[in-house]
């Protein structure tokens, strides 16, 4: 029994954080806001040099080869910037995905991993698919089955969200013969574990949030006056304080065992994904 | 990260799964609020000991078993799954053996520590007083050295002492400097119940039971040697007396991740009448994940430990978490058992009430006792958060 993670998974999560820190600030998410794309080209170009965007891509396709578990971490980090770009999408659910589909691998596990290319999965749980804009090549559901198409195969509609960071899209699309890339069981596996690792993936970016939240707030109370003194030294403003940060101490072990039973391809996973993603979106 | 028991820890857990099996008492034993009790929990102290599972964690040289912070986990989960007695010895070996271990003189080791292992001494606490709850620091009891130098002469009251009323010794703070304040001037002194000028009147609980007790101190003459660690440095061995592992000790995952078991199986007898209401059934799944939550997060917690890791933030989180659990746990339970819930055990038609009603009195008392709620919410706001004062 050893529930800690390693030095080099630390080491990673503390660069990461370092870069993330000093990249995506307040100011350039706003900046963000204001371009057609709402996403930065030269950032996405970054991450892929730091490695972040190949992370979970197999050594032999040109990534670094590793799993949930030592992305759980960077996952949890891009959270606490808010990283618009869509890098735990990328990392958790479209590299497995194209991973566990033999016809697209060889092509596009490659072109993830130098950053040439983003894949963007969207499922029938999802009322839209966020992202679809910047996608090289979407990888679309219906019912059983997966399809692969180019974006000059679909018509996409803008949906604008209350938050302008979040790029909301419906796909106008047609499956067909052509695009099929995956069926039955086997698309329905295909399926499942995507959605499991694109719940795991909010949860680790739930406790990254609220950390956020948290220190936010905290630099806020302490600077803030009224009756003469800070508004954080009022207990009633302390016990709120408290009340978030002791909930999320415990959203993180649950989050971090169902990334270990993914990694692991534990049959308790898809639970423990469920207890995962409930525990750290109630504390956000 | 490896999630898996080795062979040792699976090797652990067989073994105290079968002790457990053949000596844990088939009938449960009365309460340990009750003087029947009280003794009947007693003689399971000496049975354990005499098995070597009283205090796993103490050296072997003392009758443990230097077990660490995760064969203590093993231990803990096999013990509540056994149904076995609740530890009227906890005082003693969780809270002041390993406050002895480091602040005691080696003839204090010896004098106590062996009395204190077999349950041959029962220990209570004597720490709260009238006007000194949550802030222990207006501690008043005194404890003036007598003139001879050989004795503390105590007077004054503590109170909330549980199971005083029969216990052997207690241990607590008393001010044995007249002319301080606060926290300096207190000393760490343990006091035999049965001298002279010492009355213990039990208060009875919610549950009608005399398991608490007000101790008064009328020219109290406690030898010197009574004194642990500095005089006037008692705060500093109180607080090591608090500290986490001991907490870890005191209040387990095991004790919850039970209850939360027992309220699964209690939803499942009552399905029909609870689904009624979804709320009810979405308490009970809150619950079984919050004692999953506690369990996790204390594994991770003792494995970084055991690697030579430093404490966090969890002692101050952990009191507040258990405790809040544990009343919504028993809360859950009360609206499942319905019309039935206020019903005493022996009430004709309590049939399947069983300890809910017992654990739910009780359960009110956890964000009072070991530190209100509130103190641990100032304590993690000010030391974890780094709020201002």
């Amino acid at each position: 029994m050893d529930f800690t993670f390693t030095e080099d998974q630390l080491l990673f999560q503390e660069s990461a954080r370092e870069f993330l820190l000093n990249e995506i600030t307040a100011e350039k998410i706003r900046g963000l806001w204001e371009t057609d794309s709402g996403r930065s080209d030269e950032l996405w170009r970054q991450l892929a040099e730091l490695g972040l965007s190949s992370i979970t891509v197999p050594e032999e396709y040109g990534g670094l080869g590793m799993n949930e578990l030592d992305f759980i971490l960077i996952a949890q980090e891009c959270g606490y910037v808010a990283l618009p770009e869509p890098l735990v999408h990328t990392a958790l659910v479209a590299v497995p995905t194209v991973l566990a589909i033999s016809s697209l691998k060889d092509e596009w596990l490659p072109k993830i991993a130098s950053g040439s290319a983003k894949v963007i999965v969207g499922l029938e749980a999802n009322l839209l698919v966020e992202d679809a804009h910047l996608a090289d090549l979407l990888i679309l559901q219906s019912g059983e089955e997966l399809h692969a198409l180019k974006p000059e195969q679909v018509q996409l509609q803008y949906n604008q969200s209350v938050d302008p960071s979040r790029k909301l899209y419906s796909i106008d699309w047609t499956p067909s013969k052509d695009t099929l890339v995956a069926k039955g069981p086997e698309g329905r596996a295909i399926i499942n574990a995507a959605l499991n690792r694109g719940a795991l993936g909010v949860a680790a970016e739930c406790l990254g949030l609220s950390q956020r939240m948290i220190d936010l707030a905290v630099d806020y109370t302490s600077e803030r006056q009224q009756f003469g003194k800070p508004i954080g030294s009022f207990q009633a403003v302390k016990h709120l304080m408290s009340n978030v940060a002791f909930k999320l101490e415990y959203a993180k072990a649950p989050v971090y065992r169902a990334a270990y039973a993914l990694a692991h391809n534990l049959d308790s996973a898809a639970v423990n994904v469920s207890q995962a993603k409930f525990a750290a979106s109630e504390v956000a | 990260m490896d999630l898996n028991y080795t062979q040792e820890q699976n090797d652990f857990r067989a073994e105290v799964r079968q002790w457990l099996a053949t000596n844990v008492p088939a009938d449960p034993l009365p309460s340990f609020d009750t003087e029947e009790g009280f003794q009947a929990h007693r003689e399971w102290e000496v049975k354990l000991y005499e098995g070597r599972w009283g205090m796993i964690t103490w050296p072997e040289a003392m009758g443990g078993r230097g077990a660490d912070l995760l064969q203590w986990l093993i231990f803990e989960e096999e013990y509540y799954a056994a149904g076995a007695p609740l530890r009227v010895n906890q005082n003693g070996i969780f809270l002041l053996g390993p406050t002895m271990m480091e602040y005691g003189t080696e003839e204090q080791k010896k004098r106590f520590l062996n009395g204190m292992a077999t349950g041959k001494d029962i220990w209570c606490q004597a720490w709260s007083e009238p006007n000194a709850g949550s802030d222990m620091a207006a501690i008043r009891a005194k404890a003036e050295l007598s003139e001879d130098g050989k004795y503390y002469i105590i007077n004054g009251q503590k109170t909330w002492s549980t199971r005083a009323v029969w216990a052997d010794w207690a241990f607590g703070m008393f001010r044995t400097d007249p002319n301080s304040e606060r926290h300096k001037g207190l000393s760490f002194i343990l006091v035999p119940l049965e001298l002279e000028g010492i009355t213990v009147r039990p208060i009875p609980q919610l549950n009608g039971l005399p398991g608490f007790a007000e101790i008064f101190f009328d020219n109290v003459r406690v030898p010197v040697d009574c004194l642990l660690g500095e005089v006037g440095k008692g705060w500093s061995v109180a607080m090591a007396t608090a500290g986490f592992e001991r907490g870890l000790m005191l209040r387990s995952p095991a004790r919850f991740q039970q209850t939360a078991k027992r309220l699964v199986e209690l939803y499942k007898e009552n399905q029909t009448s609870a689904d009624r209401d979804p709320a009810v059934r979405n308490s009970v799944i809150k619950a079984y994940m919050d004692a999953e939550a506690y369990t996790l997060a204390t594994y991770q917690t003792a494995c970084r430990l055991v690697k030579g890791g430093k404490i966090g933030a969890e002692s101050s989180t952990n009191k507040i978490f258990w405790s809040e659990l544990d009343r919504d746990m028993h809360a859950t339970a009360m609206s499942l058992l319905g019309a039935r819930a206020e019903l005493e055990p022996h009430a004709p038609d309590a049939a399947g009430v069983g300890s809910w009603l017992d654990g739910w009195l009780f359960a009110q008392s956890g964000p009072i006792y070991a530190g209100t709620n509130e103190i641990q919410r100032n304590i993690i706001a000010e030391r974890m958060l780094g709020m201002p004062r």
